[in-house]
């Protein structure tokens, strides 16, 4: 409870930092709605339709106490100077640009918000996103860390979903290694100069998948089978995972690419200053 | 801009059609958490396995949480970051409008 309210307050904390910096817009305008506001009420429509569509619970993470305690201690050990750098980033990219704040609480509010819809799948089966690669691509995979590790924490001690002792193996694969390999995607694209949509899908989309191949792998390190060793048992695990997941990463590509195109047309000037959008026009 | 909508519209509709179609092409699936199939996969392959620990908020309430408390938390969770994202895009929206109307 005590994290829902901290965490609640810093959301709210960040929004009113926020206001005064748009203290001076007024209801100026009120007229016919333009063709984008239109746009934002359908897609609000349309996720609407989504929430409604799966009630049963359950989905992804390591479960609580599944994994053996020297697994939890060496992955949590490994998420700390992630973190770090994380924190460190974070604080500096907010002291040096306060704008900057809206994303980050955007990019920890899209977590939050695709990490909680869970969604069916092909195999009959209820999974959900990680909603990881927005931050990745705006702040780099170690910022996004620190927002999933909040996410993570929130579901661990209020949902049972995921746990207190799996934190820091779910935090390596959700927090860590899916953002580091959108991050890296995206980058790649941007010096290919591919389009800008379509390499977000991407990022997002294969950011999503890994998490689940790192998931795996983390099981089956955990929990070699007897014939195979750990590979055998990776397989077993991503055969569990992955036809779910394979939908659901091209959703979560999908939602990342349409919350982009949102930022960009009505957040241009944060957008410029974390250095997302260039000068141009 | 009448493309981006275009796009937009078009991206939603998969996302929508790809969430329903499993939905209804599974008839009378249960649709249970992977998280359950994983742990399934674990037994599987190491025998009987017990976890060494319980969620904290299953140990206070001394047993499973109610399904329906379940689904009021993650309701919780989507609506704080909801709230958060439809406040922020307001403000944009919002600023925009204004700063358009002043050029």
């Amino acid at each position: 409870m005590e994290y829902a309210a901290g965490l609640s307050g810093f959301f709210v904390r960040v929004c009113r930092r926020k206001m005064h910096l748009f203290g001076a817009i007024r209801e100026k305008e009120d007229k016919n709605m333009t063709k984008k506001q239109k746009i934002l009420i359908k897609a609000t429509i349309a996720f609407a339709v989504m929430f409604a569509v799966c009630p049963s619970v359950n989905a992804m993470h390591i479960m609580e106490g599944y994994l053996p305690v020297g697994f939890c201690i060496a992955w949590g050990v490994i998420c700390l100077p992630f973190l770090a750098t994380g924190f460190i980033s974070l604080k500096k990219r907010i002291s040096e640009n306060r704008r900057s704040i809206t994303l980050v609480a955007m990019a920890g509010a899209f977590i939050f918000v695709i990490s909680s819809l869970k969604i069916p799948s092909v195999t009959g089966s209820c999974s959900h996103m990680t909603g990881t690669g927005l931050g990745a691509i705006l702040f780099g995979p170690a910022a996004v860390s620190v927002l999933g590790i909040i996410v993570l924490l929130f579901q661990a001690i209020l949902l049972a979903h995921g746990g207190l002792t799996t934190l820091g193996a779910n935090t390596f694969s959700m927090a860590i290694a899916g953002p580091l390999l959108s991050y890296g995607i995206y980058k790649l694209c941007e010096k290919a100069k591919m389009n800008r949509k379509a390499s977000v899908f991407l990022a997002a989309c294969l950011g999503d998948l890994f998490t689940y191949c790192v998931t795996s792998i983390q099981l089956a390190l955990a929990y070699p089978s007897e014939t195979g060793g750990v590979a055998a048992s990776s397989v077993k695990f991503l055969g569990v995972f992955a036809p779910t997941q394979v939908p659901l990463a091209v959703i979560e590509g999908i939602l990342t690419v349409l919350i982009v195109i949102a930022l960009e047309s009505y957040a241009k000037p944060e957008l410029k200053a974390i250095g997302f959008v260039k000068e141009a026009k | 801009m009448s493309k981006n909508k275009k796009t937009v519209l078009i991206l939603l509709v998969v996302v929508v059609l790809i969430a329903a179609i499993p939905l209804f092409a599974l008839k009378g699936a249960e649709f249970g958490g992977s998280d359950d199939a994983g742990s399934q996969m674990i037994e599987e392959i190491q025998g009987d396995y017990e976890p060494w620990f319980t969620p904290i908020l299953e140990t206070a309430l001394n047993g499973e949480i109610p399904g329906e408390i379940e689904s009021l938390i993650f309701c919780i969770q989507t609506g704080i970051g909801v709230g958060v994202i439809a406040f922020l895009m307001g403000r944009f929206v919002e600023r925009k409008k204004w700063t358009e109307s002043e050029e």
